[in-house]
């Protein structure tokens, strides 16, 4: 038999920590999204456009949906339908929500146009297009939630579509009680929990550049290569990096 | 309760309807979407202040 030592990685010694599946995860996680990815100190010139300000919007609408939604359940529906404080926090959570989709829906159209799935951002896209139907669910049962005529109509609507596609006698629109914890349980932990995974693929893969941003941009590639073409090189320099001095 | 509830009833009304053929639409509704769509061209030609001396 041969026993001849046959040389291992050992990776506790190389301190790795490959040995075991959390010191695995990590070296994966700080792979895929190494801190100066997830928390960056400044993005390229091109984000510096109203066109890349709507998605975080969008965020900012959540937060406040969220921290109003919060007072709301903490105080009850007799509090929120009768006294005037409650009635203030309901509206800043409706409006909260119509903001919310507002820069939502421009956010969509203005990533749809700049066909913002390229470079590898294909789950990106896919997260947020699930951001934009899980909240439609959401809205939807807050608006069930109104107790009034209005959402008793939506719910007798809803309440046909649900049963023709199936689920109507589980998601029952017509149960107050249910809907009541599918929008202030379920469905704010679903948005969050797809809100946050699409925030943090895009800082894995980087905001999307312009479609007619060249290859040759200075920021789209490796800041060390060199580039043949040096005079679109001194031009991207001269606009994108005011302090790089030109003769 | 109830009459605290009925007392801050709003009054019931359908609200304002525009139509054009089989296309219709509540005022609320279209103005969301006039509003989405001036953001959306207004995002596309405005300057981004300051975007200039940005890195």
């Amino acid at each position: 038999m041969n026993t001849e030592a046959v040389p291992v990685p050992n990776p506790e010694a190389d301190g790795t920590g490959a040995y075991t599946w959390t010191g695995k995860a990590r070296r994966w996680l700080l792979k895929q999204l190494p801190p100066e990815k997830l928390l960056p100190e400044d993005q390229p010139s091109y984000v510096a456009s109203w066109a890349y300000v709507f998605g975080m919007g969008a965020v900012a609408g959540l937060v406040f949906i969220i921290a109003s939604g919060v007072v709301l359940s903490l105080n009850g529906p007799q509090w929120y339908h009768v006294s005037s404080l409650g009635h203030f926090v309901n509206s800043v959570h409706l409006w909260s929500v119509e903001l919310f989709f507002i820069f939502m829906v421009v956010h969509l159209w203005i990533k749809f146009w700049m066909a913002a799935w390229r470079g590898g951002r294909l789950l990106t896209w896919i997260t947020g297009m699930l951001a934009f139907l899980v909240s439609i669910v959401t809205a939807f049962t807050g608006y069930l939630l109104q107790t009034n005529f209005d959402s008793q109509w939506i719910a007798f609507e809803a309440k046909d579509a649900l049963n023709a596609v199936g689920i109507g006698a589980w998601f029952n629109v017509a149960n107050l009680g249910q809907i009541f914890m599918w929008h202030i349980m379920l469905l704010p932990l679903a948005v969050g929990a797809v809100v946050a995974l699409h925030v943090v693929m895009v800082r894995v893969h980087g905001v999307v550049p312009p479609i007619d941003a060249a290859e040759t941009d200075a920021q789209l590639r490796d800041a060390t290569s060199s580039g043949t073409d040096s005079a679109t090189t001194s031009v991207t320099n001269s606009t994108v990096h005011p302090e790089v001095k030109q003769p | 309760m109830f009459e605290q509830l009925a007392s801050t009833d709003v009054p019931i009304s359908p609200g304002t309807y525009f139509g054009w053929g089989d296309v219709t639409i509540q005022s609320g509704n279209l103005a969301v979407i006039i509003v989405m769509v001036i953001l959306f061209v207004l995002a596309l030609v405005l300057p981004f202040p300051g975007g200039k001396r940005r890195k």
